[in-house]
């Protein structure tokens, strides 16, 4: 299981094909793979963003990770997993973070998954600041729970 | 004989400062990290703390040497 930290922007469908090559070599035991793929919107809250700074925490953020990938594995019968998640300045359309997971059940990949995404969203240390088309910058505050309806 | 204390993301800007360095006394917590070295400043809503890049409560004790980080609710993903 790996995480990676990336400050440019990143081909997800690359990213997980590189990495399923290097998975399959000899032994290629899996038979689900769910992937998630968060992408930076042109909105939120309302209004439009232009662009935005994404930090963290160097060392404790890949540390964080990491042991969601490790606490999730305690849970599920993970095969392998593999989080990639952008830093710095980030574009609308581009990717922000992938998290794939490759398992012999589909029920495996998708609930680690998604309990993967949601702790992420939780307790790994980013924060996004949005630039808006005014050229006001404004903090995101709070991460909206994934579980609830709109 | 010092701490290490770091403030990210709104934090920082509200604090006035990102990083510093703080005199290591005996028997200090997580909460009188934030209480000396911001002199005396209320604690934000919802602040988040961490020891050695671990999440740590306010009331965990600290030691000569470690890194104590203050910051707000992550927004990742």
């Amino acid at each position: 299981m790996k995480v990676k930290i990336c400050p440019e922007a990143f081909n997800p469908w690359q990213e997980i094909q590189d990495y399923q090559a290097n998975l399959t070599e000899g032994s290629p035991k899996f038979g689900a793979t769910s992937i998630f793929i968060g992408t930076m919107r042109d909105y939120n809250e309302g209004v439009t963003v232009q662009s935005m700074a994404l930090d963290y925490y160097p060392g404790m953020t890949e540390k964080q990770l990491e042991k969601i990938l490790t606490d999730a594995g305690e849970y599920w019968q993970i095969i392998d997993a593999y989080i990639v998640h952008r830093v710095g300045e980030i574009q609308p359309d581009e990717t922000i973070v992938l998290v794939a997971v490759w398992t012999s059940h589909r029920g495996d990949a998708f609930d680690a998954n998604r309990a993967i995404m949601e702790a992420l969203k939780s307790t790994a240390p980013f924060w996004k600041k949005e630039v808006l088309t005014t050229g006001q910058t404004r903090w995101v505050e709070k991460n909206t729970d994934g579980y609830q309806k709109m | 004989m010092s701490i290490k204390v770091r403030y990210f993301a709104s934090l920082g800007e509200r604090v006035g400062q990102t990083e510093s360095d703080l005199d290591f006394v005996q028997d200090l917590t997580v909460r009188d990290v934030w209480q000396l070295d911001t002199s005396g400043k209320p604690f934000p809503e919802n602040l988040l703390a961490a020891v050695n890049m671990e999440y740590a409560g306010l009331d965990v004790q600290v030691q000569d040497g470690d890194e104590v980080a203050f910051f707000p609710p992550v927004t990742g993903g």
